[in-house]
């Protein structure tokens, strides 16, 4: 017997006998025999729950756990410890999608308090129920635009989005046969003038990122007119967790805002689960990929929420769907409902305080250093870029060696952002990590 | 507290708080240095609540939902198996937790490993070469899939190759994914045994230059395996297409079949379905995605690879580019290594034959109440098409609500879209035959309800949090949240 297995010698007989056959292996008789596998798997033997967490431990110290002062889309931000209290109750983690509302408004409702969350950091009318990641929220943006367009098959996407995010926007795109150019940037910022000059008839979208790849926060003066004037889309992916302080992308203009939620109460988890938002107007709702829940009553009038649109979506439309987006990040909605309901907007406007002052003091020291020089001037909030003639790998084995991972090497994304490294501080870091970070730069040359 | 139904913004009193942030350190910054140009005008409408409230609030809410701990959860094509707790424990370790996606290698030595031998695991049960876990679900594992299809079809300068065959059982996400990686679907339809009819097949692939390949499921959506699998696939290639395997429903043949062995070049597999993951209310779920050793140079980016006993990173030109910000669901495939290391090459041998043993038991005890549109063995689910007795109204859907009064989950209805009427059961290996005999005892007891007394399906549920819901106003009013919510209670009060 095993513990995963019920089945008992006696209910298997009783079974069988009940089919009228003698063994489990005839079920499979209709199968052509060079299919079956008679071997066994080369798989390692099972292993007791003992053995399992001494394995486990082992590897889990083979992973070094660093102060991290690096960013770049995933960011070490405090998860208040009822997070996991009440994500992994299983009523929440292991139901499935809420099909049938009369059993599942525990995830319908957070599901809409969540909207409702994404919806006022935003701005933006609407929120889907979430996407898998920040860079495919973007990808399927872009989507979203090419459709909504009709005929415009071409996206403009900003050199300041992080590298990765451009690299899956491209795979979406190239699949699907739609094309994209580039905007340059100009002083680390999307120069706006660049992107009139590429703008045309045949422009569905141009995506930029605040605060962008460089951490600089984005001065969009001068865009969403330009582009309500070509009929193309603006959209704009925002790091969620800085909408609690910045001007939202309503308020700068854009259609369509999506991106990364991890920075609202996921662990940085070797990259995920974390999970991506989309939000735009109502008037484009139905072009939206993705779950929403909307809210109605019951037959007894009491307030309810189910999962609606859904003639939007792949089981409803099949081929004429938005997008083949099923399963989402649901439980990571969880995580960020549960994260804004504590933090409020005074929590969520000090966290970003906390790394606004936290990362301006890393910068000037490391600046009077004389070592690390800012190309750019540009305003940031919790990360920024700095040029530095020290070796990259002398600071990251020097930092390494005292547990910290940061200064991390913009170079491993390609050979345009040669000589810059990335810190980013959250309210996590505290006076004296940061000034032992910059005590081992100043020994570095 | 199953009548509790408070929104969290409603307990939003002002300034109370729930979080504890440390106290301001560098006091020479302050924000306001920020220009007021990059500020947002408004702040946010987020609650004020204490820690409390918000334990409350999702706790009471919590128990208006139903999990697999709360009972059985036949939901076909879903496979909801038990998700063990040492999956959870593990997968809470810091040092998996809180490790950033750019650390270098040698610092994640043990979650590169978990990564590699999962692959490795999985590619050894499947019978495919290797596998990349950073596609984030089964919808897209598929895309993934069929990029590289395309890509393969590409890289001979076969350009022309942009039709998928897809049978008309096939779940809805496989059309779906081949519109999003800019193909086109033929659908080919069903015989009458509810296979993929091998005759229409050759028909349609039939002097034709473009087919790219075919999507299948199998067991197909029907819980029958398709018994001419050899031959589909024969076609297909012949045809100059590639085979990809929706793995679905691979759970029916864990231990049994690989998938390679039948011919297929490219599938998915769901982790939350056959590798016991939490679904997490419709997420995350995790969508690994294998390939033949032809195709592997087309594995998406980033790669794990071993180089004697050291684990590292690689990106490959070939490859059909990014198509995740870092690794996938990380925590999610760790959740699954454990699982399948809990089972070892003894018990995972089990997991389809329990699964089949225990789908069949059902059918063959529901069938003199349900109609059984295609008989013979089914593997690890079984449809029925409503009730025998035809002569009531009751509907698929009275008997799916009547379910959730009993204390059941309901099955998955209406669907696949060949039976107007389907009703698809999935019991999974984790079940024991009490409780399989539980339910069907409660479904005799609905078929005879139907028929004395149905006014009790019809008006089902009557037991659960709430009733039947107003779906069209929902669609109408499109109330999407709490800011809409208050905008349509004050123009209603006026």
């Amino acid at each position: 017997m095993f513990k995963y297995f019920p089945h008992t010698k006696a209910d298997i007989e009783k079974m069988l006998k009940s089919l009228n056959i003698s063994s489990i292996d005839e079920l499979f008789n209709e199968l052509p025999e060079s299919v079956i596998y008679n071997s066994d798997y080369d798989i390692p033997s099972f292993m007791s729950e003992a053995e399992l967490r001494s394995y486990f431990d082992q590897l889990n110290n083979q992973n070094k756990e660093l102060t991290l002062f690096s960013g770049l889309g995933a960011y070490d931000h405090y998860q208040p410890a009822i997070i996991d209290a009440i994500t992994s109750r299983q009523e929440f983690m292991t139901s499935y999608t809420p099909y049938q509302p009369e059993i599942s408004q525990g995830t319908l409702q957070y599901i809409f308090e969540y909207q409702s969350m994404i919806q006022t950091l935003t701005g933006m009318d609407v929120s889907n129920a979430s996407m898998y990641d920040g860079s495919t929220s973007t990808a399927e943006a872009c989507f979203m635009a090419a459709s909504i367009s009709r005929k415009r098959s071409k996206l403009l996407i900003s050199t300041t989005l992080n590298p990765n995010t451009i690299k899956v926007i491209e795979t979406y795109l190239k699949f699907k046969g739609l094309e994209w150019d580039y905007v340059d940037s100009k002083n680390g910022v999307t120069d706006l003038k660049d992107m009139k000059s590429k703008l045309d008839k045949d422009i569905a979208g141009v995506v930029v990122q605040n605060p962008n790849f460089f951490g600089h926060i984005e001065n969009y003066d001068g865009f969403s007119e330009t582009l309500k004037e070509n009929k193309s889309l603006f959209i704009m992916n925002a790091d969620i967790s800085t909408l609690g302080v910045l001007k939202t992308p309503f308020e700068q203009g854009a259609d369509i805002a999506c991106g990364e939620c991890q920075s609202l109460g996921m662990p940085v988890a070797y990259g995920g689960p974390f999970l991506g938002y989309l939000a735009t107007n109502k008037s484009y709702v139905r072009k939206m990929p993705g779950r929403i829940c909307g809210y109605t009553h019951d037959l007894e009038g009491k307030r309810a929420f189910v999962l609606t649109l859904q003639a939007r979506e792949q089981h409803i439309r099949r081929s004429k769907a938005n997008s083949n987006i099923c399963s989402n990040q649901s439980l990571m909605a969880l995580f960020v409902t549960i994260y804004l309901s504590t933090m409020g907007k005074h929590g969520l406007k000090k966290v970003n305080e906390l790394s606004y002052q936290g990362s301006h003091y890393l910068y000037d020291r490391l600046l009077k250093t004389g070592k690390f020089k800012d190309p750019f001037n540009q305003p940031f909030l919790k990360e920024f870029v700095l040029e530095t003639t020290i070796s990259h790998d002398l600071i990251q084995e020097a930092l390494l060696e005292n547990n910290i991972f940061g200064g991390y090497s913009l170079q491993s994304f390609g050979d345009e952002y040669e000589n810059l490294v990335n810190f980013a501080v959250t309210e996590k870091r505290t006076k004296a990590e940061i000034d032992r970070l910059v005590e081992i730069l100043e020994g570095l040359s | 507290m199953i009548q509790y139904d408070k929104l969290i913004f409603e307990l939003s009193r002002e300034e109370r708080v729930g979080y504890s942030l440390p106290k301001s350190r560098f006091n020479d910054y302050s924000f306001n240095d920020l220009n007021e140009q990059f500020l947002r005008n408004e702040e946010p409408y987020l609650p004020e609540v204490s820690e409390l409230d918000v334990l409350r609030h999702f706790t009471n809410i919590s128990n208006k939902n139903f999990g697999i701990e709360n009972g059985f959860y036949p939901l076909g094509s879903c496979t909801m198996k038990y998700n063990p707790k040492i999956n959870e424990e593990i997968a809470s370790l810091r040092g998996f937790r809180r490790i950033h996606p750019l650390q270098p290698a040698s610092t994640v030595q043990g979650a590169l490993k978990v990564y590699y031998e999962l692959q490795r695991i999985l590619s050894e049960v499947s019978g495919l070469h290797e596998f990349t876990l950073n596609s984030y679900a089964g919808a897209h594992g598929e895309l993934v899939g069929l990029m590289i299809i395309k890509k393969y079809h590409q890289s001979r300068q076969d350009f022309k190759r942009n039709k998928i065959i897809i049978p008309d059982s096939a779940h809805g996400t496989n059309p779906a994914s081949v519109v999003v990686c800019g193909m086109k679907v033929i659908e080919i339809s069903s015989n009458k045994r509810g296979r993929v009819d091998l005759q229409s097949l050759k028909e349609a692939v039939e002097g034709r230059d473009d087919i790219a390949g075919m999507m299948l499921t199998n067991p197909n959506t029907l819980g029958i395996f398709e018994d001419d699998i050899c031959e589909i696939t024969k076609v297909i290639h012949e045809a100059g297409g590639l085979m990809y395997y929706d793995g679905a429903n691979l759970n029916a043949l864990l231990g049994k079949v690989r998938p390679g062995d039948m011919g297929f070049d490219v599938m998915h597999i769901n982790l939350h379905k056959t590798f016991s993951t939490p679904h997490g209310g419709g997420g995350p779920g995790s969508g690994p995605v294998g390939v033949t050793k032809e195709l592997e140079p087309f594995l998406p980016n980033p790669r794990i690879k071993k180089l004697e006993d050291h684990y590292y990173i690689e990106e490959n030109g070939d490859a059909i580019g990014r198509i995740s910000s870092y690794y996938g669901n990380y925590l999610v495939s760790l959740r699954a290594y454990v699982y399948l290391l809990t089972l070892g090459k003894e018990n995972i041998k089990l997991v389809g034959p329990y699964a089949t043993l225990n789908a069949n038991y059902i059918k063959n005890a529901l069938k003199t109440a349900y109609q059984l549109p295609i008989d013979g063995n089914c593997m690890h689910e079984v449809v029925f098409n409503g009730l025998i007795n035809k002569d009531t109204d009751i509907k698929t859907l009275d008997i799916a609500k009547r379910l959730l009064d009993y204390g059941m989950h309901a099955p998955t209805i209406y669907f696949p879209l060949l039976f107007p009427q389907a009703i698809m059961i999935e019991p999974t290996e984790t079940e024991s035959l009490q409780t399989i005999d539980a339910f069907i005892n409660i479904m005799h007891k609905i078929a005879i309800e139907a028929k004395e007394d149905p006014d009790k399906l019809k008006d089902a549920p009557t037991k659960t949090p709430i009733r039947r819901t107003d779906e069209v106003f929902a669609a109408k009013e499109m109330i999407f949240s709490y800011k809409d919510y208050l905008t349509y209670t004050e123009e209603r009060e006026q």
